[in-house]
């Protein structure tokens, strides 16, 4: 079989715009390019703005991870002020941002993922039947019973946050309701509800019982549930060898509280963990549409290159650490905090990427109802920032794709200069000045493509096991 | 009925508001009103080549479309070639699919403020130069004329606001569907009167703090956050507080101002999203359709009867002072 190009697009069930180019040869794909192929500057709107404006303006650069962009913008705030939140404001920020990240990993298994098994492609497959009966997009019995389990899920978000997505209920000194009595015990009402959803559904089991396993092996006995089903299909399709990453993870710590984080923060990299230190980080804009060279994004612009130069292929830009691109997300989280199931799979491909997000959505849930336990109706929720005239800071959190950043400065009370770097910039960034490949583009190659395959379901798979957000990514 | 729904240059929150439909679920109503999805970027199943071939079956009129959701302003630059958004796959801008299918439509529903009037990708001196469907801002006409029609007769319906309330685009929806939507449904900016005709004041829990003038100074306090936190509810269309929203919210009931999100260029407040603009101490921009006199004679009559209850409550983050029990009858 000869060379050839595809050009895969739209690609949908991914959060956003995505073109991904493919050249393939001996039924391979030998190299791949991904485009993030749109633009609309939110960087550069934030600039002369008053300093708040961030907290109203970013959540809207993603309708998905709209939370973790409130908690990044508020963050880099009281960094920039040197502020500190209440610290039962902060569990409140901690709990909001959890059911976040925990409805974004239920719909990307149900809704984004999944569904590519009910294709007719895998009719001669066994487990085929129970995959179209679950996950068929729009009538699957398991997408609707996860759509409303999520809708049900994010009455807390009523409560806390006025609504979801974008709320202005996370500020630099804590939440801006205080939750009382009545709303501790509603609240963990509907976590009860949730944890009977996922314990009857979706892992078939006590999440207690998934949180404990510690191997590949162990996890692959596992049978209960859909996760069972689609470690099941995993199994049968080989998915741990589909995709597989550089084992090069990045986590900027999840749920930051007074007493420490929910998930640590870190850098792992050849089997060996060591702390998060971004002095080395730079976006590189080689082969982005933008101009200005490589810089730490403390120093960072946004100058789109209107031209759309040849030798460039997206609007995003090419984060890199010390010199190498990182992956990150769920799994990366939980390799990072040191969980050894996720140790185990660390390296791994399509079946690590999503058996990582149901441990970190399995131990979330656990965090959320501790928080709860935790919260104490009686004390302040805010303590009040005062207005920043002059500061810089960054902010930095996981939303459900991985590390988040902002980082901004502000002069005479306006912004001068606001970078973000979304997950999915680490994650789907294009090659660098060296031309070492983003962690998709890498994963990308060697990925099987049947005989006239136009969209491989390989790279579907591989695509979508990392939860890709493409509208964070070209904020 | 069919719909086909674009992601345009936006932030996807819109579908997931929608999916945050209850009584019932996104599912449920589609099947219960007759609608499906032709595709839809979230839901479909079909990817690459298979959904391109959809769109363009679409676009050329082989498969009549009945509605055209667009979710997203649309950018038109760089140098007005539509390039800031490519649709993938197709070669074509956003900017060509989204004029190239609204003509073959039967009704084109812009799905919250970014695609009614540009929103906030428009925001910040516009870097995309993005617009709305049918205006640019409070503009009449955007990436359509101002003149345009659905086949079906009614303007670009605008279902604005940030994110959109999942209720307003379901029974829009299903008001399509059972043909009940006309001309004289929609306000002067295209948007369902069912939720327009209501402001974000109606059902506000703070109502009572308004009445007294009783200002919260800062956000987590109870009291009104008209006269110092930049809270618009009393101009903004919306029924926010009579239906709350994922079960029992609003903004104003979570602590934080209303920004108008329903209306044109709310992303513009020319001053910050959470301070009220004051010229000799008095708030600008009082609610529109009341003398300005007789506003502040009201105020400061109201603010001089405020009750202790709730001058004390208005700044503290929980209730402090109860209201009063009435005495027995002797």
């Amino acid at each position: 079989m000869t060379g050839a190009r595809l050009i895969v697009g739209p690609f949908n069930r991914v959060e956003g715009d995505l073109e991904v180019h493919l050249d393939v040869e001996d039924g391979r794909v030998r190299a791949a390019r991904v485009n993030a192929p749109l633009y609309r500057g939110f960087e550069r709107m934030l600039l002369g703005r008053p300093a708040s404006d961030a907290l109203t303006l970013t959540p809207r650069i993603c309708g998905i991870c709209s939370i973790s962009q409130s908690a990044a913008a508020a963050r880099a705030l009281a960094a920039a002020g040197g502020h500190t939140p209440a610290p039962q404001g902060a569990a409140m920020a901690a709990l909001i941002h959890a059911v976040e990240n925990v409805s974004d990993h239920l719909f990307h298994f149900n809704l984004f993922f999944m569904p590519d098994f009910a294709r007719p492609a895998y009719a001669d497959r066994p487990w085929h039947p129970r995959a179209v009966e679950r996950f068929t997009s729009g009538a699957g019995t398991a997408q609707r019973a996860a759509i409303e389990a999520r809708a049900a899920l994010l009455h807390i978000l009523g409560t806390l946050a006025g609504k979801w997505p974008h709320t202005l209920a996370i500020q630099p000194g804590g939440v801006t309701r205080a939750p009382g009595p009545r709303d501790k015990v509603r609240i963990m009402a509907t976590l009860t509800a949730f944890r009977r959803y996922l314990e009857g559904t979706l892992f078939g089991a006590p999440l207690e019982a998934f949180a404990a396993l510690e191997t590949r092996a162990a996890l692959m006995r596992w049978a209960q549930g859909d996760a069972g089903l689609f470690l099941e299909i995993a199994a049968d399709l080989d998915l741990d060898a589909l995709g597989r990453g550089a084992g090069r993870y990045l986590s900027f710590g999840a749920y930051p509280l007074a007493d420490g984080y929910g998930f640590a923060p870190g850098i792992w990299r050849a089997g060996g963990l060591s702390p998060l230190d971004l002095g080395g980080m730079v976006e590189d804009v080689s082969h982005a549409w933008m101009l200005g060279g490589a810089a730490h994004p403390a120093a960072g612009k946004t100058l789109p290159d209107d031209e759309m130069r040849e030798t460039a292929y997206s609007w995003c830009k090419a984060p890199r650490l010390g010199g190498l691109g990182y992956e990150t997300g769920a799994l990366a989280r939980q390799v990072v905090a040191g969980h050894p199931l996720a140790r185990d799979l660390a390296g791994g491909g399509v079946l690590a990427r999503v058996a990582g997000r149901l441990l970190d959505l399995a131990r979330t849930q656990i965090l959320m109802e501790d928080l709860v336990r935790a919260l104490d109706p009686g004390a302040a929720f805010m303590d009040p920032a005062p207005e920043i005239r002059d500061g810089a800071g960054a902010g930095l959190v996981e939303a459900a794709r991985g590390a988040l950043g902002h980082w901004l400065r502000v002069e005479s009370g306006r912004i001068a200069a606001y970078q973000i770097v979304a997950p999915t910039t680490w994650n789907f960034s294009p090659r660098d000045a060296s031309g070492a490949p983003g962690p998709l583009e890498a994963a990308l190659e060697g990925a099987p493509v049947a005989p006239g395959e136009d969209t491989p379901l390989s790279v579907q798979h591989i695509v979508r096991s990392f939860d890709p957000c493409m509208v964070c990514t070209v904020h | 009925m069919n719909v086909l729904w674009l992601q345009a240059a936006g932030c996807g929150g819109c579908t997931m508001s929608l999916l945050c439909a209850e009584s019932p679920s996104l599912p449920d109503l589609m099947v219960g009103a007759g609608l499906r999805f032709l595709w839809h970027p979230s839901l479909s199943v079909e990817t690459g080549a298979e959904a391109g071939a959809l769109l363009d079956r679409a676009a050329e009129g082989e498969i009549p479309l009945d509605i055209l959701c667009v979710e997203g302003a649309v950018a038109r630059g760089p140098n007005g070639t539509g390039r800031y958004q490519m649709l993938s796959g197709t070669g074509r801008s956003m900017l060509d699919w989204v004029d190239r299918l609204a003509h073959r439509a039967e009704h084109v529903v812009a799905v919250g403020s970014c695609a009614a009037f540009g929103g906030v990708t428009s925001a910040g001196g516009n870097p995309s130069d993005a617009a709305g469907l049918q205006f640019e801002g409070a503009h009449p006409g955007g990436i359509l004329a101002a003149d345009f029609r659905g086949r079906g007769g009614l303007p670009v319906i605008n279902v604005a606001g940030c994110p959109t309330h999942p209720d307003w685009v379901g029974e829009t929806l299903m008001l399509l569907a059972a043909g009940a939507l006309g001309p004289a449904d929609l306000d002067d900016f295209a948007r369902p009167r069912f939720y327009a005709e209501h402001l974000v004041h109606h059902g506000c829990p703070r109502n009572e703090f308004y009445e007294y003038k009783a200002s919260a100074t800062t956000l987590c306090e109870m009291g009104c956050m008209m006269e110092h936190l930049g809270c618009v509810g009393t101009q903004a269309v919306g029924d926010c507080n009579i239906r709350p929203w994922n079960g029992q919210g609003s903004c104003t009931r979570a602590g934080y101002p209303c920004i108008s999100c329903t209306a044109p260029e709310f992303e513009e407040p020319r001053h910050a999203f959470t301070a009220t603009p004051k010229v000799a101490g008095i708030p600008v921009g009082l609610p529109a359709d009341m003398p300005k006199a007789w506003f502040m004679a009201l105020a400061s009559l109201s603010k001089a009867a405020t009750p202790e209850r709730l001058s004390r409550n208005a700044v503290s983050d929980r209730v402090e002072v109860l209201p009063g029990p009435r005495k027995p009858r002797t």
